[in-house]
């Protein structure tokens, strides 16, 4: 087990370094940095001052170095449009955005997993039937179209719930279930084939045979071995989530981590688009990990391994 | 007078198809007496597993049961709902599966699978039951037993997990156990052996065992009783030795031709076979199901449904038109025809 911990902790942080090389190599991608901060009316001297300002004259690897040596410490460097710490606004927007991602999370599993369970059990069923449909049109629906439905109907006809901002629980609903329902149609036909395969498997039979009830059959020895796929499935739709929450936060205003990636994009903040990128990546190599270590707890045979 | 453990007569099963209605076991009937092993015979796709599934009343999903009679010491069966069955599945009943290597749950310890069906059914605490476990895991010859309750399947060889399979269907001492082809996944070392335990350990609890086999070999040396099956049908019941000393059905002979015996059958001769191929048990089926494969076939085979008939033993039935003297004729002339 302590060996398979070490094996996963080291891609995880060789993966973490190759995401900050490619996040810092993205200023170079989108032209000289230089010339993007300066404006349309520098002259010449003007854009050599701010690359010497900035440290753009020296070579990417030391800047490089020097950048990563900074973020390791939690310090990303000035925000060129609100100049302040990047990482003081990072860490001011991260648990709204955590928050939402959670709920959207819960919200997904919730609906998911017992529709999937469901959907095994009696295939072809009435309730199978309904379980494909919501997967259907959830596969089908983008994101930002649900979500503006659903401010329309509830939010400005029904005016149920509030359409933008972050100020109480009210807030997330909405932003939970649009960024949630997206990843819902993915987790429930896994959970399903998981379970109708696990179901025909011998161990159920033998499970059966011993005369246990058919809730311990379905929860103790089905539903365990069928989830483990299901878990690394979550984790990376989890990610996808945090990097889909920038399309949702800005529909509604959700003063997150996405909002501020769209804010930054339009005034052109590298350094603050370069921590969002790379805090986004580490969230999801964390992750990853966290999934990874599920995994092994639920299923022996991989921590041997 | 031995006890009557379970009493099975006229069990068939039933299951749709898209070409129609399959029969894969048809009217069958047999009874299994404390400490006493009846083995079922009979080659793949003859209705032997799924006969026992019907005992334990496992089918699956789509199949049909049907028994004039099902008893379990006395208890019938077939009014029983899923409920009652699986108290007494696991509990009074249990199987052991073909399969060691994928029988065992890979999530959980061979442990929490041992205490399970206990702790189901008997509420003991769970010290209790793992103590019986490692009493078990003693018997059927697992070393270090204690520390074995804390490893996966993953762990154990396939020997191991099938020893860990026949513990597990002791728990609750069992009167009966119902064993389906419990050595054919396993090497040919280690098949006599969990053989061996497996007989003994029926000796010593005194349970009824029901042997599901292709391997006569496996039949010849642990069971009291034989019923071989052929299509969905028993085709011969017996002692074991009126089974070997004097097979009367065609099949049964067909069987045993193919059996080399070491010291008997000469070097380099050659060993039998029945040609053709097991019918298709779709729809209903005129006359003797074997009729197609049997050199003995008359018109009179494929007239109608073919009866049981008392044969030379005691409690000896055979499924055949042709008469005791015809058969034992068969067995005389058979030898050289071989050699």
């Amino acid at each position: 087990m302590v060996s398979y911990v070490l094996k996963r902790l080291g891609i995880a942080v060789l993966v973490a370094v190759t995401v900050s090389l490619i996040t810092f190599s993205m200023i170079y991608l989108s032209g000289d940095p230089a010339v993007a901060l300066a404006g349309e009316t520098a002259t010449e001297e003007d854009i050599e001052q701010i690359r010497r300002y900035y440290g753009y004259d020296r070579p990417i690897l030391v800047q490089y170095a020097d950048w990563l040596f900074r973020a390791v410490q939690g310090d990303f460097g000035q925000s060129h449009y609100l100049k302040k710490p990047v990482g003081d606004v990072i860490f001011e927007r991260l648990p709204t955005t955590m928050m939402l991602g959670l709920c959207a999370l819960i919200f997904a599993l919730t609906l998911s997993i017992p529709l999937g369970v469901l959907a095994a059990i009696r295939p072809n069923s009435l309730i199978d039937r309904v379980a494909l449909t919501i997967a259907v049109v959830g596969q089908a629906m983008p994101s930002f179209w649900f979500a503006l439905t659903m401010m329309l109907w509830f939010g400005i006809y029904w005016r149920l719930l509030p359409i933008t901002g972050s100020a109480s629980w009210a807030n997330f609903v909405m932003p939970s279930i649009a960024l949630g329902y997206y990843i819902t149609p993915g987790v429930m036909r896994l959970t399903r084939a998981g379970m109708m395969e696990v179901l025909s498997a011998d161990y159920i039979r033998t499970a059966r045979a011993k005369g246990l009830r058919p809730i311990t059959v379905l929860f103790k020895h089905a539903l365990r071995n069928a989830i483990i796929p299901v878990v690394s499935l979550a984790a990376v739709q989890f990610g996808f989530m945090l990097g889909g929450s920038i399309v949702i936060e800005t529909i509604f205003a959700i003063n997150g981590l996405g909002f501020l990636a769209w804010e930054s994009i339009q005034r052109a903040d590298l350094p603050m688009m370069q921590a969002i990128v790379l805090v986004l990546s580490i969230f999801y190599i964390v992750l990853t990990f966290l999934a990874d270590m599920l995994n092994a707890w639920l299923d022996p045979r991989i921590r041997v391994a | 007078m031995s006890e009557r453990i379970l009493e099975v007569s006229g069990l068939s099963v039933e299951i749709p198809v898209p070409s129609g209605l399959l029969h894969p076991v048809q009217d069958v009937s047999f009874h299994v007496d404390r400490g006493e092993t009846l083995a079922i015979v009979g080659e793949s796709g003859c209705g032997k597993s799924l006969t026992s599934l019907a005992l334990m009343d496992l089918l699956p999903p789509k199949a049909r049961r049907q028994a004039r009679k099902l008893e379990l010491e006395g208890r019938d069966l077939t009014s029983l709902g899923e409920r009652q069955m699986s108290d007494l599945r696991g509990d009074r009943m249990s199987m052991i599966f073909q399969e060691p290597m994928t029988s065992l749950n890979p999530a959980y310890t061979i442990g929490d699978q041992l205490i399970e069906a206990m702790r189901r059914h008997r509420g003991v605490s769970v010290a209790e039951a793992r103590d019986r476990a490692v009493w078990l895991l003693e018997k059927v010859g697992i070393t270090a037993a204690r520390g074995r309750l804390g490893q996966y399947p993953h762990q154990l060889s396939g020997g191991l997990r099938q020893r860990v399979m026949i513990a597990m269907a002791l728990m609750c001492g069992p009167d009966l156990i119902i064993a389906d082809e419990p050595t054919t996944a396993l090497d040919v070392t280690i098949q006599a052996q969990i053989l061996h335990l497996l007989a003994d350990l029926q000796r010593e609890f005194q349970t009824g065992l029901i042997l599901i086999t292709h391997d006569l070999g496996v039949v010849a040396r642990v069971a009291d009783r034989v019923a071989v099956m052929y299509a969905g049908q028993i085709v011969e019941e017996g002692s074991a030795r009126d089974i070997f000393q004097a097979p009367t059905h065609p099949y049964t002979q067909g069987l045993l031709d193919c059996i080399p015996i070491p010291g008997k059958t000469a070097r380099g001769a050659h060993l039998g076979s029945i040609p053709g191929i097991v019918p298709s048990l779709v729809g209903e089926m005129q006359g003797c199901h074997f009729a197609d494969r049997c050199r003995h076939a008359r018109g009179l085979c494929r007239a109608g449904a073919i009866g049981l008939r008392e044969g030379a033993g005691q409690s000896h039935r055979y499924r055949c038109i042709q008469s005791l003297a015809e058969a034992a004729a068969h067995l005389i002339r058979e030898p050289e025809a071989v050699g």
